[in-house]
């Protein structure tokens, strides 16, 4: 991708209100036809940025060029770009076709073409009939898809969704994930989406960004900050993760490490420069973690099964590498009917999918948010 | 709720019943059966019921004055809309430590009595008060200006009146709008005057009406305003109730009453029809 030119780049981006900085020197560059999501726990930054960019918020420091045109100084109306916003912001005294013909109106587009494109968008996100609806007339999710009608009625360069699911049930919004990405390749249009919900990110997405306190912790694709979370936060932040906290005792050659927690030494393979003595968190998902009667390939390890449940399917096992250490590990639930609590078992994980972060001090929410993460 | 609960609740809401059934609608009734009455020598009225008051009001001498008044209170609405409606929007925009600052000193004035008050304009546009000093030791003017006891000067102390009428609940009407609807208009490209007009207004509509009824239905009654600053020139409806109350045609000053009831009525009833909430009357 790299050798495309970005559609948009965030060249150094810094938000001061004055009591302090949201946003660290923000850089990043967001390609033509990319559904890009800027995650992370609320208050770090991923608004205030989308609004920078939307120009409804003055930007500190730093450039923002789109199509390698510096549009920093530029009001809101004069970017072709479009927000959907959290709390949609329908015009309440505007039915759905007057909503949606708005934008098109001010641009001096002529009625009939307002009226044929209001027509599309409406069947984009499949609202059909609903010209004469008044927004209180509406359901959340209807409510929903009448905003991102609005804004991608006007064929912005770039789609920009502040958390727009976050007002919608589970089901509804499980629902309107897929309906999001329909709608992207249907029209082909860049998204720049903020949520701070992980599995959102990961389903939708072609590049996520983890902000933490106004900073970049990772950016790659969801298969990239799930398999190889590069700190610890985004290990704890993304999916569930067995976080085992430790030092490193010993480097051998060709990236491999020892890494002691508590009372059992785990072997590690890994391509950062960990020292002995370095502080690391090793991160295990608990479906990379395998265990049987026998030992086999990578299953060097010995333990005891401690505790048994079952949940949606899967099959969730805790087994104690020694008293202190515990990893929990997920099945498929029909494999795991000659496992009894108390059983010994070998246990081990394909070492290049449990990479090594070093540790570090998150501040405390942050802190039990990742460990909540860990062990729920 | 038992029957006890409902008997103790009727008890509490009892001297409500009683005020509004003694002051307003005894009252009321009294005004109306006062204007069905002939005049009469003796105790006020002669004793038949008449509608003779309500033809006699068609009477140039009374019908102008209710021209003349409904005139004056339509152009205070109009100018305290045009000066009241921008005033309270930005008040609104205001960080709340300044907005605060500025309701105080919009409502300090109404702890002075209101005739106090008029008596310093009185002072201020007399002949050889401080405007008229300043703009003849300004150069500008080489007489002095007859500025009070003119319809201009009437005109002006309504408007300084009511004025906050018509601030507060437009300012009030502002700070309820969401913002992120107005950054929308902008977002889809309107610019930020364009975003006033078809979003911000409409969507505080609500506010600058009940600011009209509120300035309107006053501004037909503040007949000392007249008598203050305008020297009685011209006669407003209330100046005409108070001298017909003066020469005690009792009968003719209802039969006027209730007409000015009714127009307050009918404006009210406007502003419900419109959509008005009754509850945006209540100021603050």
């Amino acid at each position: 991708m790299s050798e495309q030119t970005p559609l948009l780049r965030l060249e150094n981006l810094c938000k001061d209100y004055g009591q302090g900085m949201i946003l660290h020197h923000l850089n990043l560059d967001i390609y033509p036809g990319e559904f890009l999501t800027l995650l992370g726990p609320s208050g770090c930054g991923k608004t205030t940025t989308l609004r920078m960019i939307a120009g409804l918020e003055s930007v500190t420091e730093g450039r923002v060029w789109l199509e390698g045109r510096d549009i920093t100084g530029l009001p809101p109306e004069k970017r072709p770009l479009n927000t959907v916003f959290q709390s949609y912001a329908l015009f309440p005294h505007m039915n759905v076709f007057q909503n949606i013909a708005y934008g098109l109106k001010v641009r001096g587009i002529k009625k009939p073409e307002q009226k044929q494109r209001v027509e599309e968008a409406l069947r984009l996100v499949r609202l059909s009939g609903y010209e004469k609806r008044m927004p209180a007339q509406l359901s959340g999710g209807q409510r929903q898809r009448v905003a991102i009608a609005r804004a991608a009625v006007l064929r912005p360069k770039v789609l920009l969704l502040d958390e727009p699911l976050g007002a919608l049930d589970l089901k509804l919004r499980q629902q309107m994930q897929t309906e999001l990405k329909r709608m992207q390749q249907e029209m082909g249009i860049t998204f720049l989406y903020i949520t701070h919900d992980q599995e959102e990110a990961l389903n939708m997405s072609t590049r996520i960004v983890i902000l933490r306190e106004g900073r970049v912790e990772q950016i790659g694709t969801p298969e990239e900050v799930y398999e190889h979370p590069q700190t610890l936060f985004a290990a704890g932040f993304i999916g569930q993760s067995n976080l085992l906290r430790g030092e490193v005792t010993a480097v051998h050659p060709e990236n491999r490490f020892t890494l002691r927690v508590e009372d059992v030494e785990l072997p590690v393979l890994s391509d950062r420069p960990f020292a002995v003595d370095d502080r690391a968190v090793l991160c295990l998902r608990p479906q990379r973690v395998r265990y049987g009667f026998q030992p086999q390939h990578q299953m060097e390890l010995q333990g005891v099964i401690r505790q048994k449940y079952y949940s949606g399917g899967m099959q969730h096992t805790l087994i104690a590498l020694s008293d202190r250490v515990t990893v929990k590990a997920v099945t498929q639930a029909s494999e795991m009917d000659q496992f009894q609590i108390g059983d010994r078992v070998y246990v081990g994980w394909n070492q290049t999918h449990a990479p090594m972060v070093p540790d570090e001090k998150l501040d405390e929410k942050l802190d039990s948010e990742a460990a909540g993460e860990g062990q729920g | 709720m038992n029957r006890k609960d409902k008997r103790f609740a009727l008890l509490l809401k009892l001297p409500l019943y009683l005020w509004t059934v003694l002051f307003v609608l005894a009252a009321m009734g009294y005004v109306i059966a006062l204007s069905l009455q002939g005049r009469g020598e003796l105790i006020g009225v002669s004793g038949q019921w008449t509608l003779d008051n309500y033809a006699r009001l068609r009477e140039p001498q009374y019908f102008q004055v209710l021209v003349n008044s409904l005139r004056l209170a339509a152009l205070t609405t109009l100018f305290c809309a045009l000066i009241g409606y921008p005033f309270g929007y930005l008040m609104a925009r205001l960080k709340p430590a300044s907005r605060s600052i500025v309701t105080m000193l919009l409502v300090v004035p109404f702890w002075t009595n209101s005739l106090i008050r008029i008596y310093g304009w009185r002072i201020l546009l007399i002949g050889n008060g401080p405007i008229n000093t300043l703009l003849m030791n300004l150069g500008w003017i080489q007489q002095p200006l007859k500025l009070l006891n003119t319809e201009g000067a009437v005109f002006l102390g309504m408007v300084y009146a009511l004025v906050p009428f018509m601030i507060l609940p437009s300012s009030t009407a502002v700070e309820k709008l969401d913002d992120s609807v107005v950054e929308a208009a902008r977002d889809l490209g309107a610019s930020p005057l364009h975003a006033f007009f078809t979003v911000t207004v409409p969507l505080t509509l609500s506010g600058l009406m009940a600011g009209c009824v509120l300035v309107f239905i006053p501004s037909t009654g503040l007949f000392f305003l007249n008598d203050l600053l305008g020297g009685s020139k011209t006669m407003l409806a209330g100046n005409l109730i108070q001298s017909l109350m003066k020469s005690r045609d009792l009968p003719m000053a209802s039969a006027l009453s209730v007409l000015m009831l009714a127009v307050t009525g009918a404006v009210i009833a406007l502003y419900r029809r419109a959509g008005g909430d009754a509850d945006g009357l209540g100021l603050f």
